[in-house]
């Protein structure tokens, strides 16, 4: 501050008055500030109609014992598989196996019947094959990942291979017997 | 200075708000409006009975493109109430697994589907003549609501001595009088569930306001976040006005 | 003046010995000598630089969800609009903030006008202003295309057909501006380009502004040179605080305008999209551009080998040309209005005819207002050709203030303290 100006009458009281003034007004600008930031940051979140896709509603009706469907959910593939007998008893068999990331297949499902994933390796983020009956389904007759070798099993552990996880079991909700909601 | 200053911001206003009133040419009656002034919102139930004026009388020729069906929360409905409402209507997605293209019920995702597939379709069943998409309307047009109002309910008999062309119809508001588009709205063209008559200039009114509301669905937020800014403004400008005076008061 | 300070921070210290950040700041905002008379006037400088940070800071976050494609354009801002969080406050401020940039540099120019300010020596600092004005008018006509509605579209179609005036080289250059034959995705994509380039030009423009005022220093409403320490204060806190006063009304007139008449400045044909085939019935520019518009419709006839067309882009470019030698056609030995009797008023009759020229530009032209336009052009250069350069050597200026400190405190009725003055 410049001393120049700083009449001498001025009392240690008035300067105190000032500064608190200068200081409390400050504080309601950058409050201003700040409030002003936040529409500007915000706008770079996901917006109303990403949103509006962020759940989506699959109808599992049309899907045959033994077959897969890939629907998209959030940018991403996610697995539908109605399973067969077989492959329901042979992921039950091995709840017991000596796996990566220990997950029981009942805690994976919401029905045996149907499993729910989301179809990306846990490794580097590939899509493994394993969705059509000409894939190859791995040594575990599950999935396979053809970009480092990741083997997964009817219930999607990891079995095999580089990658650390199961396949991701994403929230879904069973609206009646035939349909779902992802997300 | 400062009076001149002041005298010729009055100036620039009155220059700028004719210039906005300077084409059509048309005097538009005005009409009071729930969504005017600083407080404004829209009327809930103008709105609600305005999408079904819309859905029933125009959406045959006009479409509604930038609306979604989920942005029908924004007029009070509830999320099944928009599910059902847009299950009503058809659109194509796909392709499917065989590389097909397939019809489905509309979810609120969705947006509003379109009469025609395409303007040269649009065209075609109108005579030549292109049904503006309604989405904008309102903004895209000088008078805005009051102009729109006054449209619907404007078809009056032409005056003697004005003969109108083949398939054109006469409008009082319009520009050049002579419109495309039929009077779309007659006594009891649709029937409202809660019971309102169903007059042309309710019907008007009604679809007036919905379609501001299609227009800046977010206006009410606009508002009430503006008022608060400008509250936040006022404070912040007597204090800095304070500050001011404090430090500028030992300068002779 | 004090000297440099002795910064007691060792951090800032060690950065301020290696390079004199701190110090320069210390210097040209904190105890920089600023005369003590300004008014409120002088106030839009600083005005100005904040709202241009806000449009690159609103810009660059729009850009960020605009896509500058001939078929999406239009939904992208419209799903700004809609469906992005708060992009319809964003996109309102930064369609709103243009026009308030104008409002606030064209104050800031009248401002220098009336007090003299290109007068030397700070006639470097009016023409860099004068550059600004230039590329604020390049980069708000680029924004403007942007939208892609109808105004957008038809704008940049009569804009660029502006340079087809000139004789043989015209067509080649409009072809070359559009990247085709017709204003189409192309020349989107080039001025959504230019568009986001030209700020950072304005900002070196505007550096180089500022360099210039810290060496001449601020005018002020006497036109007289700071003679003595009592004729100034120091910059920090004292115009900190009056331009902190002069920013919040400013906000408040900003944030009406954005929360309660956001279209206000606008054209309702720019909500329909751009159609190649229709043009609006009144196509006008937006209201900044409107009183050279105006200069450019006025020329309806050809003057011996020159036709009108050309002659009008020649008239239009001549009223911004011509502010550059406005320091050489100022004749007055004394720099500010206050002090000039008759130039007073000759500087209101130019404001008045500004407005004259704003509103026929508005205005389809018809009848009665093509000759307005006419005199109200004709008028414009007779300003600064002949009454600047005559009036400056007739008129008998009032007698001048010994000092600033004089002029605040001598007594007389037009001054009050607070620094608010009525010439």
């Amino acid at each position: 501050m410049s001393e120049a100006t700083q009449s001498p009458e001025s009392t240690e009281d008035d300067v105190g008055r000032r500064d608190f003034l200068v200081l409390a007004t400050a504080a309601v600008g950058a409050v201003g500030a700040a409030s002003f930031v936040w529409p500007l940051v915000d706008s770079m979140n996901p917006s109303a109609e990403v949103l509006a896709l962020s759940k989506i509603e699959v109808d599992l009706g049309p899907i045959e014992e033994g077959q897969s469907i890939t629907v998209v959910w959030q940018g991403k593939p996610v697995f539908i598989r109605r399973r067969t007998k077989v492959e329901i008893s042979a992921a039950v068999k091995d709840d017991g196996a000596d796996l990566r990331q220990k997950e029981k297949d009942a805690d994976r499902t919401q029905k045996p019947e149907w499993l729910v994933m989301i179809g990306i390796c846990t490794h580097l983020g590939c899509i493994p094959l394993g969705q059509k009956a000409v894939e190859t389904k791995g040594e575990y007759g599950g999935w396979f990942c053809p970009c480092h070798g990741s083997h997964y099993d009817t219930s999607g552990r990891i079995r095999k291979g580089p990658a650390p996880l199961n396949l991701e079991v994403p929230k879904y909700k069973f609206l009646d017997d035939k349909s779902i909601r992802i997300g | 200075m400062r009076k001149t200053v002041i005298g010729v911001a009055a100036a620039v206003l009155i220059t700028i708000s004719g210039q906005a009133m300077a084409s059509g040419g048309i005097e538009l009656p005005k009409q009071h409006w729930s969504f005017e002034g600083i407080f404004g919102t829209y009327d809930r139930g103008e709105a609600q009975r305005g999408l079904q004026v819309y859905s029933e009388v125009c959406a045959g020729c006009h479409g509604l493109s930038l609306i979604y069906y989920r942005n029908l929360m924004g007029l009070g409905y509830t999320k099944d109430q928009v599910k059902a409402f847009a299950a009503e209507y058809e659109v194509e997605d796909g392709p499917n697994d065989e590389g097909e293209m397939y019809m489905r019920p509309a979810k609120p995702s969705d947006r509003f589907v379109n009469p025609f597939p395409n303007d040269k379709a649009a065209r075609a069943g109108n005579n030549g003549a292109l049904p503006p998409d309604l989405s904008l309307v309102v903004e895209a047009r000088v008078g805005g609501p009051n102009y729109l109002y006054n449209l619907m309910a404007g078809y009056v008999e032409p005056p003697a001595g004005v003969s109108v062309m083949e398939g054109m119809s006469y409008n009082a508001y319009y520009p050049g009088h002579q419109i495309a588009m039929p009077s779309p709205l007659s006594d009891e063209a649709v029937e409202y569930a809660d019971g309102t008559k169903a007059t042309v200039a309710q019907m008007a009114r009604d679809v007036t306001t919905f379609l501001t509301w299609a227009s800046e669905p977010n206006m009410e937020e606009r508002k009430g976040m503006g008022i608060k800014v400008l509250l936040f403004l006022i404070v912040l400008t007597g204090m800095l006005i304070a500050v001011k005076k404090k430090i500028w008061a030992d300068v002779h | 003046m004090s000297s440099a300070p002795q910064w007691k921070n060792p951090v800032i210290r060690w950065v301020d010995e290696r390079l004199p950040v701190f110090t320069y700041i210390d210097h040209e905002y904190n105890q920089f000598p600023v005369p003590k008379n300004l008014n409120y006037f002088w106030n839009f400088g600083a005005l100005a630089m904040i709202v241009l940070v806000t449009m690159v800071v609103t810009g660059i976050v729009l850009a960020m969800q605009y896509t500058p494609h001939v078929d999406y354009a239009f939904g992208s801002v419209e799903r700004i609009m809609r469906d992005v969080n708060y992009g319809w406050l964003i996109r309102y401020i930064h369609m709103n903030g243009g026009s308030m940039f104008f409002i606030i540099v064209y104050i800031h120019i009248f401002r220098g006008l009336y007090y003299g300010s290109y007068k030397s020596p700070r006639e470097l600092l009016w023409m860099l202003g004068v550059v600004i004005l230039l590329l604020m008018m390049a980069t708000a006509f680029l924004g403007y295309v942007l939208p892609w509605g109808q105004m957008s579209f038809w704008g940049a179609t009569v804009i660029t057909n502006l340079f087809s005036a000139l004789p043989i080289i015209g067509e080649p250059i409009v072809t070359w501006l559009w990247g085709g034959f017709a204003v189409d995705n192309a020349t989107l994509n080039r001025f959504f380009s230019l568009h986001y380039l030209m700020p950072f030009v304005l900002f070196a423009v505007v550096g180089l502004h500022v360099v210039a005022l810290h060496v001449t220093g601020s005018n002020n409403p006497t036109g007289i040179e700071i003679k003595g320490p009592q004729d100034s204060v120091p910059f920090n806190p004292y115009f900190t605080a009056k331009d902190s006063v002069g920013l919040g009304v400013f906000l408040i007139f900003f944030a009406y305008f954005v929360f309660f008449a956001p279209n206000f400045f606008g054209e309702v044909d720019n909500y329909i999209e751009a159609n190649p085939m229709q043009t609006p019935p009144h196509i006008v520019p937006e209201w900044y551009f409107l009183p050279f518009y105006a200069m450019l419709r006025a020329i309806t006839f050809d003057v011996f080998f020159i036709p009108a067309k050309l002659l009008g882009v020649m008239v239009m470019g001549a009223s911004i040309m011509i502010l550059f030698i406005v320091p050489w056609l100022d004749t007055s030995k004394v720099r500010s209005a206050r002090y000039r009797p008759v130039y007073k008023w000759l500087f209101w009759v130019l404001v008045i005819d500004c407005f004259v020229l704003g509103y026929v530009g508005a205005k389809p032209p018809e009848g009665v207002l093509v000759l307005m336009g006419q005199l109200g052009t004709a008028y414009y250069f007779l300003h600064f050709l002949v009454i600047m350069p005559i009036v400056g050597k007739l008129e008998t200026p009032l007698p001048l203030p010994a000092s600033i400190s004089e002029a605040v405190s001598g007594g007389s009725a037009n001054s009050s303290p607070s620094g608010m003055e009525k010439p």
